[in-house]
This record gives C-alpha cells, sequence and structure tokens, in this order.
C-alpha cells in the first residue's frame, strides 16, 4: 500500500505542523513562562502518528500518547486549541482540568489518556471491543511508548484483544528511552515486538523515521483489522529527539546518538524523497514553512487571547449534570 | 410473581436492562458458560449470547479499561468482579481513569463495576472483604450496596442506567438468605442513587447502617424495644454521595447517633459520617457520636476469629444501651 503523490505532501504538511507547532510550544512558551508544568513534545517521533493515523476513517478512534502531536492535528483539532490547552485556557480541550497532552475529543475520535501510562491499552482495546459488539466497520489506534509496554496494564490489554480478535493496530512507539531509562533496563529483549508473539499477534519492526514506510505497514495492519483479521503490533523504531520533558537536558543519552539520528530525521528524510519525486523543490518547501509558520502564528496569538476558567468551575463536572449537556467540555 | 432471593433478585435486575436496552452487556470472570462464582448472571448467555455476555481472561485492569473503552462509546457495560475483593487489581483503572474522566475532558463513563463482598461465610481475608473506604475518597465515582432484594433490583436498575461509574457492592451474605425471600413488583422500578431509606422509625438512636449491618440493626432494634428503647434505622443503600439530608433529619429528631458498618474502623465511611453530624447537628447531640465497626485488622478465617471480627447484634445492643443512658 504505497501513499499516493497527494497523502505524501499531506504527511509533510502536518509532521511540519507538528514540529513547527511544538517547537514553539517548548523553546519560546514555556521558557516565557506562558506554559506552567510539563511539557512533553514528539519531535523527531513525528512519522510515527502521521503515517499511522493519516489512515483512519470517521468512526475510527485513536488512543495517543504525548508523543503524538500529529494525531491531535491529523483528526482536526486546531492548532489554537491545542495552545489553549497547554496554557491552561478555557478554550483548551479540557477547559483547564487537565494540561499539556492529556486531551481528547469524543467528536474526533480521540481518547485523552491518562499519566499512568499503559492504561490506555485497556481502554483502546474496549472501544474495538465495542466495534466489534456492534460489527462497526472501524479500527482503533493504540498509539505508546516502549516503557508503557513494562506495564500490566498493557499486557492484560492486548492479551485481552488477541483472545477476542479485535479490530485494533498496536503502534508502539519506541524512541530507546522512557524518561532516562533506556530499552536495556526495561525489557531483556532486542525487540518490543517480540512480545507480541506472547500473545498470538503478528508484529513488525520497521524504521520509524520513514514516514512511507510507516504508512504502508500501518495501512496494511489497519486493512486487516477492519476486515476482521484481528491485531498487529507494528514497532517503529525511533529516538527521542529532546528529555523526557521541557525541563530534562537528557544528559544520561549518549550526545552521540542525537546527532546520529539528526542525520535520519524524518522530516529531512521525506523532503528528499518528495524533491526527487519532483513533488516539491527548495522554494516549494520556504513556502510550505512560512506557510506554517504564518499558521502557528494566528494559532497562539489566538490562544493567548483566550480567557482563563473561573475559578468557581473547579467544582463542576465531577457527575453527570442535564444542564451541564449543552455546554460541554468539548463543544 | 413468586419471592425472589437478594441474588435472584440482582439477577432479574440485570436480566431485564440486557432486555430493555441493547446497549447493555456484561464481562468477567467466568459469568458465561458457568453464570458466575455465584451464579448471579446463570442464563444469560444462552439468552443473549456470547457478544453480549463475555468471559473474560483473569485480567480485571483489562476487564476494567475494556469496560470504559466501551463506554465511551455509548455501550453500558456491566464488569463483574469476582468477589469484590479483586477489585484492588484495577484500582487505578477506576480511580485514574474512569472516576477522572467526565471532570477532564466531558466523556462520562457509565460503567457498573460489581461484585460480592462482606464476609460471615467463612471467606477468609481475600474473600470478605468491604472495599468501600477505598473508593468513597474519590469523587467522579458513585457507591451503592443494597441490603433487601427490593433494593438489590431497584439499585442494579440505576446503575445500570446512571451515567457515571457505579460501583455495586452485593453483600454476599444476603444472597440466598431466607428471611430475605420478597416478593417483587411485575413492574419496571428503579431505588434512586443517592437516597437513604429509614427502614424503622424511631425517636430514641439513629442507627445509620448498609448491607448485612441492616438486618442486625433492625433485629437488635427489636430487643431494644422491650427495653423501651425505640431506635430509628437509617439504610444507607447509597454510600457516595451519602444522603446527608436523611441522616441529619434523623439525627435532629433522636439526638443519639449510632453508625454501624462491617467494613473495619480506621478510615471505614463510619468517620466521615460521624464528622458531617458533628459538623452539621451538633446542636442536635445528647450523647457521642458512637461507631459499631470491625476492628482493625485482616477478615480472620477460622470462625472463633470471625465472630470476634464481625459487628453483631449484641455488640449493637451493648452499644445502644450505653448511648441510650448517656
Amino acid at each position: 500500500m504505497r501513499a499516493s503523490d497527494e497523502v505524501e505532501l499531506k504527511m509533510l504538511y502536518y509532521m511540519k505542523l507538528a514540529r513547527e507547532l511544538e517547537t514553539r510550544i517548548e523553546r519560546k512558551l514555556y521558557r516565557q513562562g506562558k506554559i506552567v508544568g510539563g511539557v512533553y513534545v514528539g519531535r523527531g517521533q513525528e512519522a510515527i502518528s502521521v503515517g499511522s493515523v493519516i489512515h483512519s476513517r470517521s468512526g475510527d478512534v485513536i488512543s495517543p500518547c504525548h508523543r503524538d502531536m500529529g494525531a491531535f492535528l491529523i483528526r482536526g483539532v486546531s492548532p489554537g486549541r491545542i495552545l489553549a490547552q497547554y496554557m491552561g485556557r478555557k478554550s483548551g480541550l479540557t477547559r483547564g482540568r487537565d494540561g499539556n497532552m492529556h486531551m481528547g475529543d469524543l467528536k474526533h475520535g480521540l481518547i485523552a489518556f491518562v499519566s499512568h501510562l499503559g492504561d490506555s491499552v485497556p481502554v483502546a482495546v474496549g472501544i474495538a471491543l465495542s466495534f466489534k459488539l456492534r460489527r462497526q466497520p472501524n479500527v482503533e489506534f493504540c498509539i505508546f511508548g516502549d516503557g508503557a509496554t513494562s506495564t500490566g496494564a498493557f499486557h492484560e490489554g492486548i492479551n485481552f484483544a488477541s483472545v477476542q480478535q479485535l479490530p485494533i493496530v498496536f503502534i508502539c512507539n519506541n524512541n530507546q528511552y522512557a524518561y532516562s531509562t533506556p530499552l536495556r533496563l526495561q525489557m531483556n529483549i532486542k525487540r518490543v515486538a517480540e512480545r507480541a508473539a506472547a500473545y498470538g499477534i503478528p508484529a513488525e519492526t520497521i524504521d520509524g523515521n520513514d514516514v512511507l514506510a510507516v504508512y504502508e505497514t500501518v495501512g496494511r495492519a489497519v486493512e486487516r483489522a477492519r476486515s476482521g483479521g484481528g491485531p498487529m503490533f507494528i514497532e517503529c523504531v525511533t529516538f527521542r529527539m529532546t528529555g523526557h520533558s521541557a525541563h530534562d537536558d537528557a544528559r544520561y543519552v549518549p550526545q552521540e546518538a542525537f546527532q546520529e539520528w539528526a542525520k535520519k530525521d524524518p522530516i529531512l528524510r521525506l523532503e528528499k524523497a518528495l524533491k526527487k519525486k519532483r513533488l516539491i523543490n527548495g522554494q516549494g518547501l520556504k513556502e510550505l514553512d512560512e506557510r506554517i509558520a504564518r499558521e502557528v502564528d494566528e494559532a497562539v496569538e489566538w490562544a493567548e487571547a483566550q480567557p482563563y476558567p473561573e475559578p468557581q468551575e473547579c467544582l463542576e463536572n465531577v457527575y453527570y449534570a442535564p444542564e451541564l449537556e449543552g455546554a460541554k467540555t468539548n463543544a | 410473581m413468586p419471592p425472589v432471593t437478594y441474588l435472584e433478585a440482582i439477577r432479574q435486575g440485570i436480566w431485564e436492562e440486557m432486555e430493555r436496552d441493547e446497549r447493555v452487556f456484561i464481562l468477567g470472570e467466568d459469568i458465561g458458560v458457568y453464570g458466575g462464582a455465584f451464579k448471579v448472571t446463570e442464563g444469560m448467555l444462552e439468552r443473549f449470547g456470547e457478544s453480549r455476555v463475555i468471559d473474560t481472561p483473569i485480567s480485571e485492569t483489562a476487564i476494567v479499561g475494556a469496560a470504559c473503552g466501551a463506554a465511551l462509546m455509548g455501550m453500558r457495560p456491566i464488569a463483574e468482579m469476582q468477589f469484590i475483593d479483586f477489585i484492588s487489581c484495577c484500582f487505578d483503572m477506576i480511580t485514574n481513569f474512569a472516576a477522572k474522566s467526565r471532570y477532564r475532558w466531558g466523556a462520562g463513563i457509565p460503567i457498573v463495576v460489581r461484585g460480592p463482598c462482606g464476609g460471615g461465610v467463612h471467606g477468609g481475608p481475600f474473600h470478605s472483604q468491604n472495599v468501600e473506604a477505598y473508593f468513597f475518597h474519590t469523587p467522579g465515582l458513585k457507591i451503592v450496596e443494597p441490603a433487601t432484594a427490593y433494593d438489590a433490583k431497584g439499585l442494579i436498575k440505576a446503575a445500570i442506567r446512571d451515567e457515571d461509574p457505579v460501583l455495586y457492592f452485593e453483600h454476599k451474605y444476603l444472597y440466598r438468605l431466607p428471611k430475605l425471600r420478597e416478593e417483587l413488583p411485575a413492574e419496571d422500578y428503579i431505588v434512586p442513587i443517592g437516597k437513604a431509606a429509614v427502614k424503622r422509625k424511631g425517636r430514641d438512636i439513629s442507627i445509620i447502617t448498609y448491607g448485612a449491618m441492616l438486618h442486625v440493626a433492625l433485629e437488635a432494634a427489636d430487643t431494644l424495644q422491650q427495653e423501651g428503647i425505640d431506635v430509628e434505622v437509617i439504610d444507607l443503600r447509597t454510600l457516595l454521595p451519602l444522603d446527608e439530608e436523611t441522616i441529619l433529619n434523623s439525627v435532629a429528631k433522636t439526638s443519639k447517633a449510632i453508625i454501624l458498618h462491617e467494613d473495619t474502623r480506621t478510615g471505614g465511611i463510619g468517620g466521615e459520617i460521624a464528622a458531617i453530624i458533628s459538623e452539621k447537628a451538633f446542636e442536635y447531640l445528647d450523647g457521642p457520636i458512637v461507631r459499631v465497626t470491625a476492628p482493625d485488622t485482616p477478615v480472620p478465617y477460622s470462625p472463633p476469629l470471625e465472630e470476634f471480627f464481625l459487628p453483631n447484634v449484641p455488640k449493637l445492643l451493648k452499644a445502644a444501651r450505653e448511648l441510650a443512658a448517656y
């Protein structure tokens, strides 16, 4: 399953938009004190969420984690609302109730994850279960990192998915570090994909910085799931080009690794491939970058003007209240 | 309708909701082919099929997590914990995912997590617990515990229809207790969540209780009546949110309160109820707020140990007589 030219250009746009947005978040707004708390970006890993989620259709559901900005953008969440979310404004996706990437929107089929990584997996499995029980031709895209695969929740989840042969694609962002913990302290196997065999799930390990490879492999997995073929596990090998969070300088990572992986940057690689196919040239890229920078500028301006929630709102929405249904979070 | 046991009432409630609403389905260990460890779900697999009655692996986190996911997609899952003691295995899923979901991102999770609680059946430490205290502290959850067949059916229906995550605790000692058999209304009814019930009107002492202890209180009440002590017995039915109004109205009337729960003492919900009464009904009190509870130990197995552990009629009588004389 190869990407069409149009899709390749779309993927370039989304990867660049994710990169620019997160750069603005981490290197500008956070350092200016306009974003407080934690900031977790997916720099260098953009190909994984973009190359996967671009396959999603209406009715499909995505369970992303904090490195998956591309997922939110592709599913239609505006940069402005993402920034409002980061800045704790009322018009963020959680109305200030939760921060940074802990956001979701059922209308766009995006599930808000919790900090307890791994917990997203059984929930994603339940979503896929609902597709099966109701005979809906939809697919769940469950994206998580290498570290999350150590949790009990992950193992219980994928086991159940396999027993029930559910329409779910497990996409592992193996960026080789979980905070400061390298892969060799996280697991005693060479590839995360080896875990899938224990659950009877077919698995592949691919270059997570090659968005065309991600597109092709996940595309196959999605088709298989959608036609009733059950789950697949796709390990996307990449590298976390930042610290775990904005306040982590990642000094525990051998610094040569950053240099080595910078050469394999997913955006540069796609640009090169598209130039070779003459789908874009230097001028086109410059214009694209400028367009994206403007798009993010406007989003920042909009988000900064958004009001904070009223302090009293702290007490609202713990339980269902019919009168609040009209003023739902994700209006 | 012939009289039914407390357990049969729960089964009827689940069955009727499954007939009524195709979004409802059940999942858990041994609930399908086996009909459940206590047979609550007996017959459901034959009637509703594999797509609505799902036998799961031993994976409480996946059971409840999957229930959350299906609920987000608009279904109405009922997740069974074979013994409610196993709910600790999915503590995170309940307290951090289900309970906080509406608050965080406006996505309600209408799941029911149900299972048998309580002791008195020689179950030992892991088949006899009362776990409400662990979850009482978690905003976003609802907790109910019926003490009669009527309430069991009404509350399970209410729980299934509720838009929020409800923990539904069934006291296993009550499951087949003959004296709890009763005829239930033929027509559809629910018992509203958040409303306690005055199960015995009285003037002298309010006994606030729930679950199997309701019947300890009612039995003690008869004895106390003969001694001229007229107790009012309140069955909480819902533990979270507490029906403060019913509790406070009763204490305002009687001026003396005993909180009776089978759960252990420290951190049991009795402490919270006592604090509420003290804060809001202080002027009415003619004596200290008394708690009759199990001691702070795991539930022991050997019969003399368990008998020592469990609150019972003699212990309640002693407390009530002392308070009456205060």
